[in-house]
């Protein structure tokens, strides 16, 4: 798909330079220490600019939501912002933003974070104001309440939304139903109503304690201050939370299907294509990654050039790994021309299979692995990145030498391990299709790809499987 | 926080613009080009940035889609953007790839042309339509960035029309069209070019006046169409929306002055003590007090040209209609426009931006773009330097005068979206109440 380069400029013109002699770099040297209640500490010394990055992040992620009261882990994310045991929800805002910076809250699947960054000269009162709201927030009940009517207002939005309804679509119904995966991590319209102030207190009681937290303190700060600040605030915090047992991981269905979810007169069709794939942390996590970046994760990756610059049925196409730390689900996602979607999708079964069949290019390996390696600094300017790469250490347990030896693992990527793990990972024999869009528009064009059984939906349904089930025992 | 600043003027016009950080081996790239949908021909809307796609699709010495894959082969990011009055085109690279992102960005200012094909063309205009389709049309209250400038400024005003272009107007662009575009508009002195983090400064001015410098200027361009217009609406506009949308959505504008001006800095003031974050009025009476508003927030558009617009943008809680959400916006509108801002609210609003400010000047694209931007607003980069210091000198008595003169019900216009099956009854006796 790449051409190379001119070798003979065009006359008066200056030749393609190459590159310099290449400046070292490395990730942000930092320590680890662990205080005697188990909190873990991540500190770095950024002093470039006088900004301080606090990350908190606690296992007390969606995962460890109770069956039907999904939405609970998020939920107190939001709420540990209603106030404390001196501080109701106005004064607490008032005392962060007076210094300068904001609280920024929220739960994914593995883990809940809480984050602020601030000037370095008000990191000492900033710091405290986190350390209050982790170990004393108040939950009202009458911001409780609020806050569940706005996730409600938020499923409303959804519904109305064509990107935001297909990846919701898709994650539904990617694993089995028994799973916490099924279920939307911020919960559902069944769900959020169940969300009771005594289930938020007992779940931030249960899992918010100090052996469950790791703590990154990330800037123009020096390590013992660092240290002096978190044992000043978290010294005294006690507590052991539970161990975490990881939510069931299997896929719903284990043959290719089409889900069409029915938008009349929609001018776009929204595509997410994939299958639950590999956890987190995994042997062939660096060849996945090289992998995925020819595949559809570069703007010059197969998918991208294919559905983009050469046939223009979009503005462009990705994949991904939305990664957990249980198996987690390789995406495909696009939003093409409702006339041209049935193209769309053959044309991504094509470059699904073909990454499948025949090795790389060597021009493709090395654009790849040369744009990862080289990008790696350019990802950790800041101090919140770097707090957010050492974060994912903590929450994905990845080794302590990680960021230390990700260029040398990535370089060392061949395209017979593109090719093998394309073949272990990537499974056609189970791909789920789903598309948002005007389903009397594309159905039968798709149909007529036989890449599985269609099932249609009515987005206004609540439920994505009654319609489910009524269609999938006609085939 | 200063953050060194060097201008050199080439003989061809170019403005460069020099920022040396060597804290880690990464250097930004940033070209602004003082062109934008303002400067389209009213039969060519979306053009200037139908435009800003053709300038990825190869210039004299670099294929089709080339451009992309050299830089990322480099172990480098990139974009570009096109804005009402200006199009960026920017990469940041490992330090030791400058002169490759020089010379890639020389040879398509200086050599697009040869490059360029009709098929190429055709192309990328379908891009362009599936990006409309896919962030205007096929989204929930998407076209309110094109229905927002089209009240706000009237009929032939530049910043009137669709900045993302009708699709016939996007049919009918030419090859002839995109020639004369590149001729007129993207020449050395109608450029900003700025570099910033981890360079020396020799190898960048060699590197610079070897590629850049043997590019002709450009010839006159032609002047933009009358940008002034009256300091307020003169009355209130209202435009109501009925779209497939969940909940009704109020955006409220007011006419300000524009971005740079001492008045920016009250107004932008203003827009945060209204919409910033969570301790400001619209959160806390909205979202909070009277639960009629889901999300609430205020901004300004940061133009340059013209007016400057100042946005309050708020969607309904479930179950509140249209006519109370837009009650109780307006409501929070005259509580200021009345009785002005409180210091404590003004130092709230400048501490947020002042660590926001700070914290964005880590990353050498965000100091490159800075940069760039008073550059070429204002033909002096090291403005970006001031923008601290002139929040500190408005006070809460400028804002809240900002706040006389322009937040009245004489200066508004309104943009209602509304759930398309929502009755058509107008509540015309709303109780009200706002921030005291």
């Amino acid at each position: 798909m790449s051409e190379s380069g001119l070798s003979v400029p065009l006359p008066g013109s200056p030749a393609r330079p190459g590159a310099g002699a290449a400046r070292p770099y490395h990730f942000p040297h930092f320590v680890t220490r662990i205080l005697s209640n188990g909190l873990r500490l991540v500190i770095a010394r950024m002093p470039a600019y006088p900004v301080v990055t606090t990350l908190a992040v606690v296992e007390a992620g969606a995962t460890r939501d109770p069956r039907d009261v999904e939405g609970l882990a998020q939920l107190v994310t939001r709420a540990l912002l209603e106030g404390t045991r001196d501080m109701n929800a106005l004064e607490l805002a008032s005392r962060l933003e007076m210094l300068g910076t904001t609280l920024d809250t929220g739960a994914d699947w593995d883990s809940a974070i809480v984050q602020l960054t601030a000037l370095s000269s008000r990191v000492d009162d900033a710091f405290a104001v986190l350390a209050e709201v982790l170990r004393y927030p108040s939950f009202p009940e009458n911001e409780l309440a609020r806050l569940r009517a706005e996730r409600l207002a938020d499923l409303q939005q959804l519904r109305a939304e064509p990107r935001g309804l297909s990846d919701v679509y898709f994650s539904r119904l990617l694993y089995k139903r028994a799973s916490r995966f099924a279920r939307l991590a911020g919960g559902d319209e069944a769900s959020a109503p169940r969300i009771t102030r005594e289930a938020v207190v007992a779940y931030h009681a249960e899992y918010y304690r100090p052996d469950a937290t790791a703590l990154m303190i990330i800037g123009d700060i020096d390590v013992e201050h660092a240290v002096r600040l978190a044992t000043t605030h978290f010294g005294e915090w006690a507590g052991k939370a539970p161990p975490v047992t990881e939510p069931l991981d299997e896929q719903r269905f284990n043959e290719p299907r089409v889900h069409l979810v029915h938008k009349a007169d929609a001018p776009q069709s929204e595509v997410r294509v994939g299958h639950v794939a590999i956890p987190r942390l995994h042997d062939d996590y660096f060849p996945v990654v090289v992998m995925n970046a020819i595949l559809g994760g570069l703007f010059s990756s197969r998918l991208n050039l294919n559905l983009r610059e050469v046939h223009a049925y979009t503005y462009g196409a990705h994949s991904a790994f939305d990664w957990r730390r249980a198996a987690s689900p390789f995406e495909i996602s696009t939003a093409v021309e409702t006339a041209v979607t049935a193209n769309a999708l053959r044309e991504i079964n094509v470059e699904f299979t073909r990454i499948r069949e025949e090795p790389v290019s060597e021009a493709e390996l090395s654009l790849a692995i040369s744009y990862l390696v080289g990008v790696f600094p350019i990802r950790f300017e800041t101090t919140a990145e770097v707090a957010g790469g050492l974060a994912n250490v903590e929450i994905f347990r990845l080794p302590t030498d990680y960021f230390a030896t990700y260029r040398d693992r990535v370089s060392a990527v061949t395209a017979q391990d593109v090719l093998r793990v394309a073949q272990t990972h990537l499974d056609p024999s189970r791909l789920q299709v789903v598309v948002v869009g005007d389903a009397t528009a594309i159905e039968a064009s798709i149909a007529a790809l036989e890449l599985g059984a269609v099932t249609i939906y009515d987005p206004a349904d609540a439920d994505v499987d009654p319609a489910l089930d009524v269609s999938s025992s006609s085939n | 926080m200063r953050i060194p600043v060097e201008s050199i003027h080439l003989p061809n016009g170019l403005h460069v613009v020099l920022s040396e950080d060597h804290t880690a081996p990464i250097v930004a790239v940033n070209l602004w080009y003082h062109v934008g949908s303002a400067n389209e021909r009213l039969e060519r809307t979306g053009f200037a940035h139908l435009f800003e796609h053709m300038l990825f699709q190869g210039s004299a010495n670099v294929a089709a889609n080339e451009h992309f894959e050299l830089v990322q082969r480099a172990g480098g990011t990139l974009n570009g953007s096109t804005w009402l009055d200006r199009t960026n085109y920017y990469e940041t690279l490992p330090s030791n790839q400058l002169a490759l992102a020089l010379w890639l960005e020389a040879d398509r200012m200086g050599r697009m042309l040869p490059g360029l094909t009709q098929q190429k063309l055709d192309t990328q205009r379908d891009v362009v339509k599936n990006e409309r389709r896919w962030s205007v049309d096929n989204q929930p209250y998407g076209t309110w960035w094109e229905k927002l400038p089209a009240l706000c400024f009237p009929d032939h005003h530049p910043f009137h029309h669709s900045l993302i272009g009708s699709m016939e107007h996007l049919s009918e662009a030419s090859l002839d069209d995109v020639a004369d575009f590149f001729r007129t508009y993207y020449t050395p002195d109608n450029a900003v070019l700025t570099v910033a983090g981890d360079f020396e400064r020799a190898d960048a001015l060699f590197w610079i006046e070897t590629y850049f410098g043997p590019i002709a200027r450009g010839g006159p361009r032609p002047p933009l169409r009358d940008m002034s217009v009256p300091p307020t609406f003169g009355t209130t506009l209202r435009e109501v929306v009925r779209d497939a949308v969940a909940l009704p959505r109020c955006f409220v504008i007011c006419r300000t002055p524009v971005f740079g001006s001492d008045g920016y800095y009250a107004a932008s003031l203003a827009a945060a003590v209204l919409g910033l974050r969570t301790g400001c009025r619209l959160e806390q009476s909205l979202v909070r007090r009277q639960r009629v508003a889901s999300q609430a927030t205020a901004f300004t558009y940061d133009l340059a040209k013209g007016s400057d617009l100042l946005v309050v943008d708020a969607t309904a809680h479930p179950e509140v209609s249209p006519a109370r959400l837009e009650a109780a916006v307006l409501a929070e509108l005259d509580a200021m426009h009345q009785h002005g801002v409180t210091e404590a609210e003004v130092t709230r609003a400048r501490a947020l931006i002042e660590t926001s400010f700070v914290t964005g000047l880590q990353t050498a694209a965000e100091r490159a773009d800075q940069l760039s931007r008073f550059a070429t607003y204002f033909g002096d980069a090291t403005l970006a330097n001031d923008q601290v210091a002139r929040y500190r000198q408005t006070s809460a008595a400028d804002v809240s005068a900002l706040a006389r003169e322009r937040l009245g019900p004489d200066n508004r216009a309104i943009l209602l979206y509304v759930p398309a099956e929502e009755p058509a009854v107008v509540d015309d006796a709303i109780p009200v109440e706002a921030t005291a």
